[in-house]
């Protein structure tokens, strides 16, 4: 990790006591990437998703994606992710040196797709890829399952589980492998409000301990202001607002200053 | 940690899905004594019928005489030679037919192109009877081991093929895509998403080309054959030996039922995955 990178966050969030603090073992070998957009459309059928879209985001850092259904915000986590192809436009990613690479992106869906004919070891397993020992591999999905609090869970099958567990299954097989980048496409969508917030908290630590780039779409602007250090408004394919959020966490919520940034995000949503 | 330490510590590793600790029940509960309920009474009543000379014995003999004719049969071994004729050709038209569907089902659910080459032709020739070709298979074949063996593969191919190529074809987009994004491809997307995920219907035309199978061999049997339950049978009916006709007809159910439960039994161990083959736990 080079922490001058880190210096450099225009976002202003100081993360450098956090890895002063981290124990070695879990230092990640391989820093959050940055995000380069350029001049990004994507269009299904002639029919316009996203409009020449310039966005940069810095290492390390929580960004969440709020508007409207049918925006576009999907479809930018699904590029950038490499699900779908951009009709034009480049897609870059930045390591610690400031040169381009090719990153180890993760995503985690509003369902936590988990594969039922397979416990929720092999589940974390599948998120290592190929190449991997096999005791390597269980030693690391083991560790990714006790990261999201379901190690005694491991030898069961998933239909077991509840929906919070599941995507908490989900959350450990997308960090098993480290990765530098992390999308999370409503991920507590399907949860019930009061699982949500404990995902929101153990996101966000996740976040803080791994210190990977998140890109976080969600359709509650309130969890949005919860855990982001930048909320992006998307109305039609373009970026309607940009607004940074430098509060110190973990987040009250409903602080007035908080539901300020909200009732903006909100305006700006529904302007 | 030194690395000494960090060897020497226990390793606990889960070693796969618990399974809930689940004695068998030494004594047999009543409730399983009710499938058997209505054969024992449908026994009793024609016992009873031939007894009471309500029906001749000419058409149908006492239950006891069909189990002295099984007990005739057996020590003159011709009932072994038989049931081996019969599940030895049972088992290869199920290898070759089976495999034949599974394979193809396999190809038409994952390549379009195979699926546009070859999926109509089979339909169509699905819509045929397969014991409507016993005229032409003899002019093939004659009447030897290939006619019987190849009318068993045609009548399992079916229901394989279909299954399997709905299993394929129903597996969850979202978990392929999942496979994707965790960089599966090939033969790794096919073993670890795929295959998995079409197993219980592939189950379930397993199950359904047992019953074909049977079916099948009983008519290529009795048509034309020197060994076998159908020859035994056809053998008794010229002699009105009725006995062994229904000896022959009771060991057809019997070896109907046992490839069932091996189906079960297999389907039960493969998908213990699955909810609704697992016993409700309460928590």
């Amino acid at each position: 990790m080079t922490p001058s990178i880190r210096t450099k966050n225009v976002w202003g969030r100081d993360i450098e006591p956090e890895y002063e603090t981290r124990s070695p073992r879990q230092r990640r070998d391989e820093p959050g990437v940055g995000i380069r957009i350029e001049g990004l459309s994507k269009s299904f059928d002639d029919v316009p998703v996203l409009h020449d879209l310039d966005l940069e985001v810095p290492a390390g850092q929580f960004l969440a994606i709020v508007g409207k259904s049918g925006c576009g915000k999907s479809t930018l986590l699904r590029l950038l992710v490499g699900l779908d192809t951009p009709t034009s436009g480049h897609i870059g990613f930045v390591g610690p040196d400031g040169a381009e690479t090719e990153p180890s992106a993760r995503i985690v869906f509003q369902e936590p797709r988990l594969l039922p004919w397979a416990s929720v070891i092999d589940n974390v397993i599948v998120g290592l890829g190929e190449g991997v020992n096999k005791r390597e591999a269980r030693r690391r999905a083991e560790a990714a399952l006790a990261e999201v609090q379901l190690a005694e869970k491991a030898g069961e099958w998933p239909s077991r589980l509840s929906g919070g567990q599941r995507q908490r299954a989900a959350l450990a097989r997308a960090l098993v492998s480290q990765p530098g980048f992390l999308a999370l496409d409503e991920p507590l969508g399907a949860l019930d409000a009061l699982t949500r917030i404990t995902m929101q908290a153990l996101i966000e630590r996740v976040w803080r301990e791994q210190g990977f780039t998140a890109l976080f779409v969600t359709h509650d602007v309130g969890e949005a202001v919860a855990l982001a250090d930048r909320v992006i408004v998307l109305d039609e394919g373009r970026i309607a607002l940009d607004i940074a959020i430098d509060h110190p966490r973990p987040r009250q919520r409903g602080a007035a200053d908080l539901a300020e940034i909200e009732g903006r995000l909100l305006k700006g949503i529904f302007k | 940690m030194t690395l000494a330490a960090e060897l020497g510590k226990p390793i606990t590793l889960p070693t796969g899905p618990r399974i809930p600790a689940r004695r068998r029940a030494v004594q047999i509960s009543p409730s399983a004594l009710l499938p058997f309920l209505l054969p024992l009474a449908v026994v009793l009543l024609w016992q009873a019928a031939t007894s009471f000379g309500w029906i001749t014995n000419r058409l149908m003999p006492a239950p006891i005489q069909v189990v002295w004719a099984f007990w005739d049969k057996l020590v003159t071994g011709e009932l072994a030679v038989n049931i081996q004729a019969s599940a030895l050709r049972a088992i290869s038209g199920l290898l070759v037919g089976g495999s034949i569907g599974f394979l193809l089902g396999l190809a038409n659910g994952i390549s379009r192109l195979s699926h546009a080459l070859t999926d109509t032709t089979l339909q169509m020739l699905r819509t045929i009877p397969n014991l409507a070709l016993i005229p032409l298979v003899i002019l093939w074949f004659g009447i030897g081991e290939e006619a019987k063996l190849f009318l068993t593969a045609l009548g399992v191919f079916f229901p394989i093929y279909l299954n399997t190529l709905h299993g394929v074809r129903n597996v969850d987009p979202q978990l392929i895509e999942m496979g994707r994004v965790y960089g599966m491809n090939g033969w790794t997307l096919f073993r670890k998403v795929i295959f998995p995920g079409a197993l219980p219907s592939i189950f379930v035309g397993l199950r359904f080309s047992l019953g074909i199978m049977w079916l099948t061999l009983i008519v290529a049997e009795s048509m034309a054959a020197s060994s076998g339950i159908g020859h035994m049978a056809n053998s008794a009916r010229e002699f009105m030996m009725t006995d062994v006709v229904i000896l022959a007809l009771v060991i057809y159910a019997l070896l109907g039922k046992l490839a069932d439960v091996i189906a079960l039994t297999l389907e039960r161990l493969t998908l213990s995955w699955n909810p609704a083959y697992q016993k409700p736990v309460r928590t």
